[in-house]
């Protein structure tokens, strides 16, 4: 087992010493000087560009360069914002929480119908059941989530009245964030009807956020199943006697689910991917959003940091997944 | 007991493998659906100049914000009624098709071209320069393929040509992943060792000889990716770094219609509808050519 889990700690590093090249190259490929980038409006003397330039180290050899960037990244350090002047790793990590609440409750979303509905599928294959599961998952596949996102507004909030429009809480109440978690947050605030407002706010982006995964879940969970079930074990236990209940349960799931737990964490891009277009649309104060207006108000610094944050993240979790899944299946574990 | 002779050879000889093909294919109703449909967005798409009811740029001052047909206020002149400079939205969606089925087809061909090239490269010449290939892919997959996409895009610069390339980059690592397994596979069979023995050169080997074996899951993966291409590009659009109002692009049309959702259903409905029923079609497609392409789902 330690030696698994060696040999994929090893396969990481070098990714991610991948990807700092490529935040490192980032801001240095966009058009233009990276100097007047930084200063922004504010118009230079030479002299100050020189100091700057000094200062910013890009005025080094870029191998030195690269190494002042890396021993930055290590101590924790991804530069200051241009807009707003603060760390981005406090930025980051003051929006992430935001990210993560909405992808848990979407990954939930996704678990909770996805699974029942694939196995269902599986166990009534070729029923009218099975049909629509598999017509209704492909259709979630195919669907371009902003556009969801905006009908569900036009249903729901615009037609129905039922959920808000955007945002996380509603304006009438100040939560102080502990957790970052607003769910939680309201909960400890002790204020009443906040928590029904955070959760009402939540709805709507986990249905679109969860859309995909819920999809690509129960689409995997249908054919997983299937294959199990036609394994000699499983008649074995029929002809046993077990009930077909228990069959279902604990004979074919167990086996039927690492396929699935592979699948689920290759969500993770997915979810992020997605909480860029899902933040936009509703408004939610996570990276996704960040990002993007980061990315339109030119502040690279952001997008630097903000790049290497989300894929140390997706690196992490990946990791994470594989090391479960030797875990839980001890061929993978012992293959070369 | 006479046997037919026509009857006994038609019986022995295998089937032409493209009809073998279409009749596998033909089987699958949603696929066959999903062909039809794509077959009429093209058409549309081709012929969007003469079908198209309206100029699609042509602002009608009169009819801002006009409803369907349907709806109480509408007219025929404007089927699924005006956006809100008073652009008929029927024609912007034809004239969309155009430019859908062109990113979905151009980032194909893009990402095919180099991705087969980097995938043969690895699998021929292993060593470092594998390595290397294999590795910068990693780093391609360590991002999620939309930020990846609006990271090329923000270093490019926004439109619709520079969004078209850094969907094609995202779109790399699979295909040289799928390309280089499939050539490692082929490299080591018999017909391969005997061309090479009888002096074919090492481009022969990779272009002609082994290439033509490996088509089939890359057939599949292309038709897939050109279904996420298009959901992609749409989605850059929408973000403001696909193509430039007030090119009728689908995802473009979303963006400008985002503030209209309270007002106008209609503004936003359209364009995404376009948007799922070509992405769905194509992904019945991609699933029905995987059926009837890979040898080891076959009965």
């Amino acid at each position: 087992m330690l030696q698994f889990l060696l040999r994929r700690v090893s396969l990481v590093i070098p990714t991610f010493f991948g990807v700092t090249l490529l935040t490192f190259a980032l801001i240095r490929l966009i058009p233009g000087d990276p100097i007047e980038l930084l200063a922004g409006e504010r118009s230079l003397t030479p002299e100050r560009h020189a100091e700057m330039k000094a200062r910013l180290g890009l005025d080094k050899p870029m191998l030195v360069q690269y190494g002042i960037y890396i021993v930055d990244v290590f101590q924790g350090d991804l530069g200051k914002s241009i807009v707003t002047r603060e760390p981005v790793l406090s930025e980051f990590s003051t929006l992430f929480p935001a990210t993560i609440e909405l992808s848990i409750c979407a990954l939930i979303l996704a678990l909770a119908v996805g699974l029942p509905a694939g196995i269902l599928a599986a166990v009534r294959r070729g029923s009218v059941f099975d049909h629509s599961v598999m017509g209704l998952s492909l259709t979630g596949y195919s669907m371009p989530i902003f556009w969801w996102g905006l009908l569900l507004i036009l249903l729901f909030s615009v037609d129905l009245g039922w959920t808000p429009v955007s945002g996380r809480i509603s304006a009438l109440f100040w939560i102080e964030p502990v957790t970052g978690f607003m769910l939680i947050d309201t909960l400890l605030a002790d204020e009443p009807g906040a928590f029904t407002s955070a959760v009402r706010h939540l709805i709507l982006p986990s249905i679109v956020l969860g859309t995909i995964p819920l999809a690509v879940i129960a689409r995997m969970t249908r054919s997983s199943m299937l294959e199990v079930l036609g394994e000699d074990y499983v008649r074995t236990a029929r002809a046993k006697g077990v009930s077909p209940l228990q069959v279902v349960a604990v004979h074919a799931l167990r086996n039927a689910l690492i396929p699935v737990i592979t699948v689920i964490g290759l969500q993770v891009g997915v979810l992020l991917s997605g909480a860029i277009l899902t933040e936009t649309i509703f408004a939610w104060p996570g990276i996704g959003k960040w990002l993007i207006e980061s990315i339109a108000r030119r502040d690279y610094p952001s997008v630097q940091g903000g790049v290497l944050l989300v894929a140390t993240v997706v690196i992490t979790v990946n990791l994470i997944v594989d090391l479960l899944y030797g875990f839980i299946n001890p061929r993978i574990r012992h293959a070369r | 007991m006479t046997v037919d002779s026509a009857t006994l050879s038609a019986a022995a000889a295998p089937p032409h493998p493209l009809r073998e093909f279409w009749s596998d294919f033909s089987e699958n109703k949603g696929a066959v659906a999903g062909l039809v449909v794509i077959v009429v967005v093209a058409f549309v798409a081709v012929f969007a100049d003469v079908l198209a009811p309206h100029p699609p740029h042509e602002q009608y001052r009169d009819f801002f914000l006009a409803p369907p047909v349907w709806q109480e206020g509408g007219t025929t002149e404007f089927l699924l009624g005006t956006d809100a400079v008073g652009r008929d939205i029927l024609a912007r969606i034809m004239h969309g098709a155009r430019y859908s089925l062109i990113i979905g087809l151009i980032v194909i061909t893009l990402s095919l071209t180099v991705g087969i090239g980097l995938g043969l490269i690895a699998g021929f010449f292993r060593g470092v320069v594998e390595i290397l290939i294999m590795r910068a892919m990693d780093i391609l997959l360590a991002l999620p393929a939309l930020l990846l996409a609006i990271v090329i895009v923000a270093i490019l610069g926004p439109g619709l040509f520079n969004a078209m390339l850094a969907i094609s980059v995202v779109y790399l690592p699979h295909l040289v992943r799928l390309t280089r397994a499939a050539a490692i596979n082929e490299r080591a069979k018999d017909y391969v060792t005997a061309s090479k023995v009888s002096g074919a050169g090492l481009l022969r080997l990779m272009f002609i000889t082994v290439l033509p074996n490996c088509m089939a899951p890359l057939i599949v993966q292309a038709t897939l990716s050109f279904s996420s291409a298009i959901l992609d590009a749409a989605a850059l659009g929408f973000l403001g770094m696909g193509a430039q109002p007030p090119t009728p692009e689908w995802g473009t049309m979303l963006a400008d219609a985002r503030e209209f959702v309270q007002r106008a259903w209609w503004v936003v409905t359209f364009p995404g509808l376009a948007i799922l029923v070509t992405v769905l079609a194509l992904n019945l497609l991609g699933d029905g050519l995987r059926d009837a392409l890979d040898p080891r789902l076959k009965r």
